[in-house]
C-alpha cells in the first residue's frame, strides 16, 4: 500500500517541504525568542544594527508566517491533495519550482530584512522584486494545485481541498493588491496608497493573511489529519459545509477592527466588528466539528501522540477564536489595542493553533512519507508537553502585561491628573517580558526535539532502507 | 424544504465541479474588501480637509517647502524629512511605536488631540502602528529639543532609564548625502504626493553635510505640527 502510493504519488517535493517545515519552524522561533529578550534586557541588541529588535521582528514574523507555515501549508496541501484525488500532482517540475522559488523567498528575506531593506508594511515588508517572486511562486503552486483537482479521479473534491483553494485565491488577491508600490530603486519602493486608504487595505491583508493563510490553510489541515490520524470520518458533512462558506464570505471583513478609534470612518470598523462577532459560529462550528471527529476514539488520545498535537491545536482554535471577537468589541478594543494583548493573541493563534495543528500534520506525514516509524515517540510527548507550556507561559504574560498597560495608560490619580508616566508602564512590564521570553524558550525547546527526531527519522529511513524499499517495490509491482 | 433541497444541489455541483468552486470562491472572498475599500477613495466624508479645507497647505505658486511655517496646513515632507522617514521604516520603528492618538481623555492629555486622516495623507506607507511598546509619535514635533533626541537616539537609557529602545549611534556617523532624493520625489509625485518640479530639482541639494541622525530628527520633529487643529471644531463624528 505505502509502496504503492510511494510510486503513484509525488512524495519527494512533500518530503523537502516537511523538512525544512521543521528547520523553519526552529529558525522562526529562534528569532523570536531573542528579540523577546531584547525587550527584556535591551543590551541584547548590542549595538549592532542587523540584530535590533525593529530590524529583527519583521525576520521573525516573515519566518514563522512564511518560512514555517508556507513550506507546512505547501507540504501538506500537495499531500493531501494527491491522496484525496487518487492522482499524482499536476507537474512535478512545478513543484519543484514553487518549492525552489519559496525557498529562494525565504533566504531573500533572512537576507535583506536584517539590512533594513523593507517596504514598512507590517507583516508585508519584502522588498518589490521580492513581492514579484512570491506573486510568481504563489501562482504557480495554486495552478499546480487546482490543475490536480481537475484531472482527479474522485467524483468529489474532498473538504480539506476546498480550504486550501479558499487560501489560495484570497492570498493571491491581497498580496496583489497589497503590495502595489512604485519603485525608486532595486531595493526602495514606496506603497500606491497613503494614509488611512493604505491602512484599510493593510489591515484587510494583515488580518486575511491570518484568516486565510493562517486559518482557513490550516483548516484545510485539520481537514484531512485529524479524520486520517483518528482513523474516523469528519464528524459532519454539514458543519463543514457551513464552516467553509461562512469563513469564506465572513473572514474577509475582519481587518477594520484593528482600526477602533483611528482616523478610519466609524462605519468601516463597525462592519468590521459586526462582522467580526458573527464568525465565533463557523469557527466554533469547526472546532467542534474537528473534536467531535473523535467520538467514540477518545481512547486514542492516550496513547497518540500525534493526535494529542491536533486535539490541543483545535482547543486554542477554539479559545482564539472566541478571544477574538472579543478584543474586536469597541470598549475591549479601547484598552486592548496598542497592548501586549494583541501579541498574546497572535500567539494563542499562532503557537497554539497553528503549529500545533502543522506539527500533528508533519508527524504524520512523516511515517506516510519515510515509510518508517519516528525515530522517538517519547521524544513527541516531550515535545507535545513542552510546546503546550510554553505556549500558555507566553500567553498568560502576555494577557497580564497587556491588561496591566492599558489600565496604567488610563489610570487617573486623585488630582485628575494621569497616574502614571509612560516610562513608568515600561518599566512595569519588565518581569512579563522576561516571562514571555521563558515561555518561548520552552516552546523553541520543544521545536528543536522535534527537528533532531525528524532528522534521526530521515536517517532511519535511509539506513533501514524503508524508502529505498518502497521505491524499488512499487517499480517492480 | 424545496429550498433547502436546492441549496444542496448547488453544493453537490460545487463539489464535483472544480471551476465551479474556484468561481464561487472568488466571488465570495471579494465582498467584503470591496464593500470595506472601494468606498474610503470615494466617499467625501473620509478626509476631513474635504470639509475644513484649512488642515492641508494653501501653496501659493513660486512657494517653495521651506516656506512652510508649523500650523499652515499639511505639506509634503523635506528632503531631510523624507530621507529621516525612510530611515524610521528601515530601522522598523513602527514595530514599537504607533503614530495615531485615539478620541479618548487619557490619550488627549499624554499625547494630544486625536489624529486626523488628513494628516497622514502624505504617507507613503502609512505608519500609524498597532503597537505601543513605546509612546505614540503622531504628536510628537517639538515636545522635546533636538538636542535630547540626539542624546536619546545614541542612548535612550541615558535619558529615559526605563526605556527598553536600542541604542541607534550609527545614525549620527552615516552620512545621507548624496542619497537620491530626487528620485523618491519624483516616485511620491507619481503615487500623488504633490512635489513641485522645484522642490524635486532641490531635494538633493537639502542633504549636503546631513547625517542620518539629522534627518531623523528633522522627521520627528515635524510630526504633528504641519497642521494645526482647533480644540472646539468637530472634524468627525
Amino acid at each position: 500500500m505505502d509502496a504503492a502510493a510511494e510510486q503513484k504519488y509525488n512524495f519527494d517535493v512533500v518530503r523537502w517541504f516537511t523538512v525544512m517545515a521543521v528547520v523553519y519552524l526552529v529558525v522562526g522561533a529562534l528569532v523570536g525568542v531573542y528579540i523577546a529578550a531584547e525587550l527584556a534586557w535591551p543590551i541584547l541588541n548590542f549595538d549592532i544594527p542587523y540584530i535590533t529588535f525593529g530590524r529583527l521582528r519583521p525576520l521573525h514574523t516573515n519566518a514563522v508566517i512564511f518560512a514555517f507555515g508556507g513550506c507546512a501549508l505547501m507540504a501538506t496541501s500537495y499531500y493531501s491533495v494527491q491522496r484525496t484525488c487518487g492522482v499524482r500532482l499536476w507537474s512535478d517540475k512545478l513543484a519543484w519550482f514553487v518549492f525552489i522559488g519559496w525557498n529562494l523567498i525565504i533566504v531573500s528575506a533572512v537576507i535583506t530584512l536584517p539590512l533594513g531593506l523593507t517596504s514598512g508594511k507590517e507583516y508585508a515588508e519584502l522588498e518589490w522584486p521580492i513581492d514579484l517572486l512570491i506573486a510568481v511562486v504563489w501562482l504557480a503552486y495554486s495552478f499546480n494545485f487546482i490543475m490536480t483537482l481537475a484531472t482527479r479521479k474522485s467524483s468529489h473534491i474532498y473538504v480539506s481541498n476546498w480550504f486550501f483553494l479558499g487560501m489560495m485565491v484570497m492570498i493571491t488577491y491581497l498580496h496583489v493588491v497589497n503590495s502595489l508600490a512604485i519603485p525608486v530603486s532595486l531595493f526602495r519602493s514606496y506603497s500606491v496608497f497613503s494614509g488611512v486608504q493604505d491602512a484599510m487595505i493593510q489591515w484587510w491583508w494583515g488580518h486575511n493573511a491570518v484568516g486565510f493563510y493562517l486559518t482557513a490553510g490550516f483548516l484545510g489541515i485539520m481537514y484531512y489529519f485529524v479524520p486520517k490520524q483518528a482513523g474516523r470520518p469528519v464528524y459532519s458533512y454539514g458543519l463543514s459545509v457551513i464552516h467553509f462558506w461562512a469563513l469564506m464570505f465572513g473572514y474577509v471583513w475582519l481587518g477594520a477592527h484593528h482600526l477602533h478609534y483611528t482616523a478610519l470612518p466609524d462605519w468601516t470598523g463597525s462592519l468590521g466588528a459586526a462582522i467580526s462577532l458573527a464568525m465565533i459560529i463557523p469557527s466554533w462550528g469547526g472546532a467542534v466539528n474537528g473534536m467531535m471527529t473523535l467520538s467514540g476514539a477518545w481512547d486514542k488520545l492516550r496513547t497518540d501522540y500525534v493526535l494529542r498535537f491536533l486535539i490541543m491545536s483545535l482547543a486554542f482554535y477554539a479559545m482564539s477564536t472566541f478571544e477574538g471577537p472579543v478584543m474586536s468589541l469597541k470598549t475591549v478594543n479601547a484598552l486592548s489595542h496598542y497592548t501586549d494583548w494583541t501579541v498574546g493573541h497572535v500567539h494563542a493563534g499562532a503557537l497554539g493553533w497553528v503549529a500545533m495543528v502543522a506539527i500533528g500534520a508533519i508527524y504524520h506525514m512523516m511515517t506516510r512519507t519515510f515509510h518508517t516509524e519516528m525515530w522517538s515517540l517519547k521524544l513527541i510527548n516531550a515535545h507535545f508537553w513542552t510546546a503546550t507550556i510554553g505556549a500558555v507561559i507566553y500567553i498568560v504574560s502576555m494577557w497580564v502585561s497587556g491588561i496591566m498597560q492599558g489600565l496604567m495608560w488610563r489610570a487617573y490619580d486623585e488630582y485628575g491628573t494621569l497616574a502614571y508616566t509612560f516610562a513608568e508602564s515600561v518599566e512595569a512590564m519588565h518581569p512579563y517580558y522576561a516571562m514571555r521570553a521563558v515561555g518561548g524558550a520552552i516552546f523553541l525547546l520543544g521545536a528543536m526535539m522535534m527537528l533532531i527526531n525528524v532528522l534521526m527519522t530521515v536517517t532511519k529511513a535511509s539506513s533501514e532502507g524503508s524508502l529505498q524499499q518502497a521505491r524499488t517495490a512499487a517499480a517492480t509491482a | 424544504m424545496a429550498n433547502e433541497n436546492q441549496s444542496v444541489g448547488l453544493q453537490e455541483k460545487t463539489e464535483k465541479n472544480i471551476w465551479l468552486l474556484l468561481i464561487l470562491v472568488a466571488l465570495a472572498l471579494s465582498v467584503g474588501g470591496l464593500v470595506e475599500i472601494v468606498p474610503l477613495f470615494t466617499m467625501k466624508s473620509t478626509m476631513e480637509h474635504n470639509a475644513a479645507p484649512e488642515l492641508i497647505w494653501q501653496r501659493q505658486a513660486g512657494q517653495a517647502l521651506r516656506d512652510h511655517k508649523p500650523g499652515d496646513g499639511m505639506r509634503p515632507y523635506s528632503a531631510l524629512e523624507l530621507a529621516g522617514r525612510d530611515i524610521y521604516l528601515r530601522e522598523g520603528c513602527y514595530t514599537c511605536h504607533s503614530q495615531m492618538v485615539r478620541p479618548f481623555r487619557d490619550e488627549k492629555e499624554r499625547y494630544g488631540h486625536y489624529s486626523l486622516a488628513s494628516e497622514s495623507m502624505y504617507d507613503h506607507p502609512f505608519q500609524w502602528g498597532s503597537k505601543r511598546t513605546g509612546p505614540d509619535f503622531a504628536r510628537l514635533g517639538g515636545k522635546y529639543s533636538d538636542d535630547w533626541h540626539r542624546k536619546h537616539l545614541r542612548a535612550p537609557r541615558s535619558v529615559v532609564p526605563e526605556s527598553v529602545m536600542p541604542n541607534y549611534p550609527w545614525l549620527k556617523d552615516n552620512s545621507v548625502e548624496g542619497k537620491d532624493m530626487e528620485a523618491r520625489f519624483k516616485a511620491m509625485r507619481l503615487v500623488g504626493v504633490p512635489y513641485t518640479d522645484e522642490d524635486i530639482d532641490v531635494a538633493n541639494a537639502e542633504l549636503a553635510g546631513k547625517t542620518e541622525e539629522d534627518a531623523m530628527v528633522a522627521y520627528l520633529q515635524v510630526l504633528g505640527t504641519m497642521a494645526k487643529l482647533d480644540e472646539n471644531k468637530v472634524y468627525r463624528e
